[in-house]
């Protein structure tokens, strides 16, 4: 069974800040990090693999991203992943969820196929929730996102357990599909010291545009219907202040304030 | 692109009817449809569904269109997304909005990438540009800190909106006369109704009893932290039930097991909207403020004055969160 996992780098989100005054975000000072809900989609990918009785099946990690994007996959790898490829191409700079779906996809069947893409259920930046589903239309393959729990039986049959907002399905589905994992479907492995390694000394091929087949015209911002328009800092509405002051005076004032409200 | 008309509101329905948030998502539509003068209509996809029609009419809808079958059951994605996307291009709708649920979001996605068009996630507000006729979909970036508007170049225009932005009103000045509204259910393709999954079992998630309704909750006390021991926690739920509120977290907080996971605020637990937010030693970090930008009337407390809460709120108080609880709680059953 050959499992391609999509994991994408994100800025880890305690170390985002951001300046009011300037509207922007403060770039100084931000760490990269794999997008915390793709290690729970890294984890369930790694133990099907090792579940799985046949003894070829694989884990590869795939990822779109700048050349420091390459650290998401070898810590992948050293999380159990057996290989990886970087999706890396100025032309893919820009991308929405469409193209981005699109950039994969073509990626996933340029390496040969999937019988199973594992994705994390959302992003901590995007947070849209839509690659994975676009992932499999463009695949042709069935999605079950907010999957909790998956096997798969000798005869490629997967059963999942997944939430659908206020209900729990369980369903059997015959690969190849999509899935996305639910944050806390498990606890990730931490990397191993014998993976560090193995990632260390790995090649990480990059796969450009040309190398995957896409279409210029559906890539990057050419290939993003939506467009930024504006961006504001949402006034605060009423007032804005902050004071210092001893506790007991700040508790006649929260008082006073919960009484203007109507709240007490 | 000019021939694309008329706004969906992807709608869901339960057995007891349409959810509040498809009445909140036609309420706004009948907005744009005011501006924009085009048809609205209610789509539904599902088993079951028959019932929802009237209730949808006085919100506004001028048509339901419902594709109904019992292969909708369980739930696929796929499955959805190609029935909305098959009754996209044949009708060639300029705007489609859902509610940004689990089932819509991906449904939505599926038909988005089908249909090649546009998808924007979890918006928080929606209207139409004056010049342009667009839709402008309005959706926080950066935990809020920065909204973003964003519009698509491709029909039909999509996004899926957030639970709570939008108050529901039904429209019965109009349908107090006579217009009634049309009921449409399509036929689709005989290939449309294959369900890739194989059902075992379905099960309602039981709302834990004990657990707060955080969504509809109009204030919300919130421990960092910043108050994050037993006594404090103890503390602050005495404070909560003198003033009639509900307690949750920060994921930190959380993770220390002071309170159930069920109980965290932000990104990753309650989006919350509360007339009043007081954050107890709350730091104020994006994953936790992305879930309370609703609030009408923000309050945080902390003692470290450089903490992004500071930014964040409407009053903001440089003071020990643990003792401004005692000392409310002081005040509070003094005067009982």
């Amino acid at each position: 069974m050959r499992i391609v996992c999509c994991i994408k780098q994100v800025p880890a989100t305690d170390s985002v800040r951001f300046d009011p005054e300037k509207g922007t975000l403060i770039r100084e000072g931000i760490r990269a990090e794999i997008n915390p809900y793709d290690l729970f989609a890294l984890e369930m990918a790694v133990s099907l693999k090792e579940a799985s009785s046949s003894g070829s099946s694989e884990v590869i990690a795939l990822s779109m991203g700048p050349p420091q994007a390459e650290e998401a996959i070898k810590e992948a790898v050293s999380r159990g992943a057996d290989r990886g490829y970087l999706l890396c191409d100025k032309r893919f700079a820009g991308s929405d969820t469409l193209a981005t779906s699109y950039i994969l996809s073509q990626a996933i069947a340029h390496i040969g196929g999937a019988d199973l893409v594992v994705c994390g259920r959302q992003t901590t930046d995007g947070d849209t929730a839509q690659v994975g589903p676009g992932i499999a239309m463009r695949l042709n393959a069935p999605c079950a996102t907010g999957v909790l729990d998956a096997s798969v039986s000798d005869d490629g049959i997967i059963a999942m357990k997944r939430v659908v907002d206020d209900k729990i399905y369980r369903i059997k589905c015959a690969l190849p599909m999509v899935i996305t994992v639910e944050i806390g479907a498990n606890t990730p492995r931490m990397p191993s010291l014998k993976g560090k390694m193995r990632a260390k000394k790995m090649d990480i091929p990059v796969l450009d545009a040309d190398t995957i087949g896409a279409d210029e015209g559906r890539i990057g911002l050419q290939g993003s219907p939506t467009r930024l328009s504006s961006t504001y800092v949402p006034e605060f509405r009423g007032r804005h202040e902050v004071i210092e002051c001893p506790s007991d005076e700040a508790a006649d004032r929260i008082l006073s304030l919960l009484k203007d409200f109507g709240a007490i | 692109m000019a021939e694309n008309k008329g706004i969906w509101v992807l709608g869901e329905v339960n057995n007891k009817g349409p959810l509040a948030l498809t009445l909140e998502l036609l309420t706004k539509a009948y907005e744009l449809k005011e501006t924009l003068k085009e048809e609205l209509s209610c789509v539904l996809i599902g088993k079951d569904i028959g019932n929802a029609s009237e209730k949808l009419f006085e919100y506004g809808a001028d048509r339901v269109i419902c594709v109904e079958d019992d292969s909708l059951e369980p739930f696929c994605e796929m499955q959805q997304g190609k029935i909305l996307a098959f009754l996209c291009k044949q009708r060639m709708p300029s705007i489609i909005i859902a509610g940004a649920t689990d089932r819509s979001k991906a449904v939505m996605a599926m038909c988005a990438t089908s249909v090649g068009a546009g998808l924007t996630a979890n918006c928080m507000d929606i209207s139409i540009d004056s010049d342009t006729g667009r839709l402008l979909q309005t959706r926080p970036a950066y935990g809020g800190n920065l909204m973003a508007t964003i519009v698509s170049e491709k029909m039909p225009q999509m996004a899926t909106i957030r639970q709570g932005v939008f108050e529901a009103a039904p429209c019965l000045s109009k349908y107090s006369s006579n217009n009634e509204g049309e009921i449409e259910k399509i036929a689709v393709p005989q290939d449309l109704l294959q369900n890739p999954f194989h059902l075992e079992a379905c099960d309602e998630i039981k709302k834990d009893e004990s657990s707060p309704d955080y969504e509809n909750a109009a204030i919300v006390l919130v421990a960092g932290r910043g108050i994050g021991d037993e006594t404090s926690i103890k503390g602050l739920k005495r404070l909560s039930g003198l003033i009639g509120g509900v307690v949750g977290a920060t994921r930190p907080v959380c993770d220390m097991g002071l309170l159930p996971h069920s109980a965290q605020i932000g990104q990753t637990g309650h989006i919350i909207s509360p007339n009043v937010y007081m954050g107890f030693g709350v730091s104020g970090a994006a994953p936790h403020t992305i879930g309370i930008q609703g609030a009408k009337v923000m309050i945080g407390i902390n003692t470290d004055k450089d903490a992004p809460i500071f930014d964040f709120v409407n009053y903001g108080f440089i003071a020990d969160a643990k003792e401004v609880i005692s000392s409310l709680i002081k005040r509070l059953e003094a005067k009982k």
